[in-house]
């Protein structure tokens, strides 16, 4: 197998300069194994190795770009000619290029478990099975275990620019996935849960099936609750999802397009006083840490929101060049067929001193908000406009009394943020571009009968 | 569209053109699948072609080509499958992957199983007419420049547009251990429309897309001008909207894309996979009212062109209209090749997979509710207050407990029988069972949406429908006092 970087320098060094053309070419290659159990019984597993490349071109300061799905040099030269044939049809754009060396040396991080790849079948089988019994065990009214997943994947990537950017990286990782239900009578509840690690040594079999057990469990009985206003405390799992969407508004090409709520805000007030905002890809206890950006710049810690205030944007180098600033290594892409935009890898808050248990106590009447459903078609990232269904437990006189279910949570991101009464101190990185922790709301409508 | 007629030609031969891999070969491999055991085999080939074109702030940002070309094979043994996949279609390629995917059937025993295939030809359900590989890349760009004008010059207040084309030509062929040999050839072309307006309350956001199982003769049925038009009045109506009120209420449901929420309110209970998991609220029900005797709900693969249709599904089995709920009364689930064998009954041709890369699963094609009799209007005029949804956006469902929740795009008061102030967007609540019996009210009219359907991972390409219809009582989760 040739190197990756190999591949990737050898379509970059095709560029025609003399004619002012840069190339780009990305390159992945990964090797993914997945395993689902049911009743004791493997139901399937599932092994494959994908690959692929991804080359842009750009010429006359128009853009092109081709993909194709294997790593030979018949298809890196059909991805090359289409990307260039491409190029013609973009509309002119001052601000088109590839990234350029900026000098910044990309982070030393450790994000590869050579032992995951020589973990046997049967035992990442074994895992899966554990998973199951352990949540089928859990409690009587764990009525079925929908299933119970084990995954990894090695993956490798490389990138090489005609302009000067050579780097590759490679990252393992592996989860286990439960999805269980609980019954009582004629009722049902669902819960899952889940653990995420670089190696099998990091999943946590215990904390995945307990988590599983308890959120089905704890909501049977849920009922409609009556429509109000009142403070929510969000889960850890809620409030990475929330910040996820927090963190879509802050890109600089959003903002430039006029996209952002929070266009031109830049040193306003835009959140609590407690809200300190953070994207750091270099942080290696983020799943979606790495070294080097999607464009081949070294990423880097950027602060985004400090005491509440506004203090900067994401941007790739497209971005950047439009609103005159410098890249902050924030071009991710969703793998070889698609090209580099921007985006947060490993955004979270700083946690504060409380832990939820005091959280839930001092909040006194409330509502704790387990998991939400329809953020995609229920959050607008351009009006803020936020509104999603919604499941948890009520609290009462500082502690969880009765679930609820079938019901949504409304406000506006912006209201959100003012409106942010305590930051949880238990801060935890979740599977996705965010970290978890409590966030206490204040004044959050819900709707039920 | 002179050349019409000999695209037609064209699209049609490709049906008898070269396999992407040889009979001889797939017999082979399928025989090499079953050789340490294993009660079924299947090799599924695909090639993908894809044009996009994006075009954002003015700009053609870029225009994008892409290939994928490989194949999936399974082995299932008992209650068990292996998969794996390759991008490798030469015989040692697709041998290594067979290894891979046999190595679930460790029991041994297998013996010599020779597989014959024989070739299955199944009709498309709607004929290609321009092949959009055939149409310059120009011409599709300058689709993109129209659509901007179009909207920018609807009102002042439009600041952004983004609009996306797009075009997929997807070859398969699918060839199994019963002796099967059958493949298709899709096409599908889609383009969508994204403007933001803004005003003085803050800006909102309008969405429109036009998309079928068509090639570029999609602009024919709908121009690009309709579809930016639409995107633009969505937005810069919603400039003067109010919060949506907090609570329950009766909701109008516009025909059209409001066929969403029945493919999220029970569609996906339906799905045989989660039936025999008994993980649906919908296990057990067969010939049981489950809805209101006004709703009659289909799931029909080969409904002309539109989104979710095939000539055969991603298991080679053909396409088929299934009749789910009669009258309110659950009749069939919809089935892919493994769980109708855990049930001893055939597929109703609902095994569907993103692509090569993944397992086949039960999926939605087309589904949607049969009109009923009533006016359209009128059925709003003998609403005293409520909520018309004229636009649904997307929408997720547990189908465990039924509850379901769905972005409303573009939504107005409804008050003494009149459609009178637009609403915020905001998510509506509501439990499938308990909405499917609150129909009370039925339209003749009826339209069509394309949608995309997420599961386990994969996404395909869906088509939803529905009359206009009322249902009683539905939680709209805004801010406003209901």
């Amino acid at each position: 197998m040739p190197e990756l970087i190999d591949l990737a320098r050898a379509v970059a060094e095709q560029a025609d300069s003399a004619a002012g053309e840069a190339v780009e070419a990305y390159v992945s290659r990964g090797r993914e194994t997945s395993i689902r159990v049911y009743g004791g019984e493997i139901e399937q597993l599932a092994s494959a190795e994908s690959a692929g490349i991804g080359v842009r071109v750009v010429r006359d300061r128009r853009q092109g770009f081709a993909w194709v799905g294997a790593l030979d040099d018949q298809g890196a030269r059909e991805a090359l000619a289409a990307a260039r044939d491409n190029a013609a049809y973009a509309t002119l754009d001052e601000h088109a290029g590839l990234a350029r060396p900026d000098g910044v040396a990309p982070a030393e991080l450790d994000l590869w478990r050579e032992e995951l790849a020589f973990l046997p079948t049967e035992s990442k089988v074994e895992l899966a099975l554990d998973l199951e019994r352990r949540v089928r065990a859990g409690d009587p009214r764990i009525r079925q275990v929908v299933s119970s997943d084990y995954a990894d994947a090695m993956s490798e990537s490389a990138i090489a620019t005609s302009t000067g950017l050579a780097s590759s990286s490679r990252r393992s990782t592996c989860y286990l996935f439960v999805y269980a239900i609980a019954g009582e009578g004629d009722e049902t509840q669902t819960g899952f849960g889940y653990s995420v690690g670089r190696s099998s040594d990091d999943l946590d079999v215990e904390t995945c099936s307990a988590d599983a057990v308890e959120r089905a469990t704890r909501m049977l009985g849920a009922r409609k609750p009556r429509s109000s206003h009142l403070t929510v405390v969000l889960d850890r799992r809620v409030t990475a999802t929330v910040l996820g969407v927090l963190a879509s508004t802050l890109s600089g090409e959003e903002v430039s397009k006029g996209r952002s709520l929070f266009a031109g805000r830049l040193g306003e007030e835009v959140g609590s006083s407690q809200l300190n905002l953070v994207d750091d890809p270099t942080d290696v206890r983020a799943l979606g840490a790495t070294a080097v950006d999607a464009e081949g710049l070294a990423t880097r810690r950027n602060e985004l929101i400090a005491g509440g205030s506004l203090l900067g944007y994401l941007y790739d180098s497209h971005a950047a060049r439009v609103a005159g600033t410098k890249s902050t290594g924030s071009a991710v892409r969703g793998g070889y067929r698609t090209t580099p935009g921007v985006g947060a890898r490993a955004v979270s808050l700083l946690p504060g001193t409380l832990s939820q248990e005091e959280i839930v106590k001092e909040v006194g009447d409330g509502l704790l908000v387990q998991s939400i459903t329809g953020v995609h078609s229920g959050v607008n990232p351009v009006s803020g406009d936020f509104s999603v269904g919604a499941e948890g437990l009520i609290i009462k006189g500082g502690e969880l009394a009765e679930p609820v279910r079938e019901m949504t949570i409304a406000s506006t991101l912006q209201r959100m943020l003012q409106h942010v009464r305590h930051v949880g101190s238990d801060l935890e990185w979740l599977p996705g571009s965010a970290a978890g922790l409590t966030l206490a709301i204040d004044d959050v409508s819900v709707a039920g009968e | 569209m002179a050349a019409a007629k000999e695209e037609l030609q064209k699209s049609v031969m490709t049906l008898t053109e070269p396999s992407l891999v040889e009979p001889d070969v797939l017999e082979r491999v399928l025989s090499s699948s079953l050789r340490h055991g294993g009660d079924f085999a299947e090799v599924f080939v695909e090639d993908r072609t894809t044009t996009g074109i994006a075009l954002d702030d003015r700009r053609v940002e870029e225009l994008s080509s892409g290939h994928d070309r490989g194949a999936g094979i399974r082995v299932v043994v008992g209650d068990t499958t292996g998969f794996a996949h390759t991008s490798d279609l030469s015989e040692a390629g697709l041998a290594a992957a067979a290894e891979a995917a046999a190595a679930v059937a460790r029991q041994g025993g297998g013996g010599v199983r020779r597989v014959a295939l024989e070739l299955t030809t199944v009709r498309s359900p709607n004929e290609v007419l321009v092949l959009p590989s055939e149409v310059p890349k120009g011409t599709k760009v300058e689709l993109l420049l129209r659509a901007d004008d179009v909207a920018r010059s609807k009102s002042n207040s439009i600041v952004q547009v983004s609009a996306g084309y797009g075009d997929t030509r997807r070859r398969i062929q699918v060839a199994n251990s019963d002796g099967l040999l059958t493949g298709d050839d899709r096409v599908r072309t889609r383009f969508s429309v994204v403007c933001v307006a803004s005003g003085d309350t803050g800006m909102q956001t309008g969405y429109e897309t036009a998309a079928l199982t068509v090639g570029f003769e999609l602009f024919e049925q709908r121009s690009v001008e309709e579809v930016a038009d639409e995107a633009a009045r969505r937005a810069v109506t919603k400039l003067t909207a109010r919060p949506a009120p907090a609570g329950v209420v009766p909701i109008v449901l516009r025909r059209g894309s409001g066929g969403m929420l029945f493919h999220e309110a029970c569609g996906h209970g339906l799905e045989a996979d989660h039936i025999v998991k008994d993980s649906s609220v919908f296990t057990g029900r067969i010939g049981e009212q489950v809805a209101s005797p006004l709703v009659t709900l289909v799931d029909d693969g080969t409904a002309g062109p539109n989104w979710g249709s095939l000539a055969i599904d991603d298991e080679g089995h053909p396409a088929q209209r299934n009749v789910l709920i009669e009258n309110g009364v659950l009749v069939d689930y919809m089935w892919d090749a493994l769980s109708a064998r855990k049930k001893r009954r055939a597929s109703s041709g609902n095994g569907r997979r993103e692509s090569y890369q993944d397992l086949p699963m039960v999926r939605m094609t087309n589904t949607f509710l049969l009109p009923g009799s009533e006016d359209p209007d009128e059925i709003v005029a003998a609403t005293p207050r409520g909520v018309y949804i004229a636009h649904l956006g997307g929408g997720q469902v547990n189908t465990a407990t039924g509850d379901f929740v769905f972005g409303m795009t573009e939504a107005y008061l409804i008050e003494n029988g009149r459609i009178t102030e637009p609403l915020r967007d905001a998510n509506l609540i509501g439990n499938g069972p308990d909405v499917l019996g609150k129909i009370d009210a039925v339209a003749n009219d009826f339209d069509m949406s394309p949608g995309t359907c997420g599961k386990d991972g994969q996404s395909v390409p869906v088509g939803c429908g529905q009359p206009t219809l009322r249902i009683t009582g539905v939680t709209i989760g805004g801010t406003a006092g209901a």
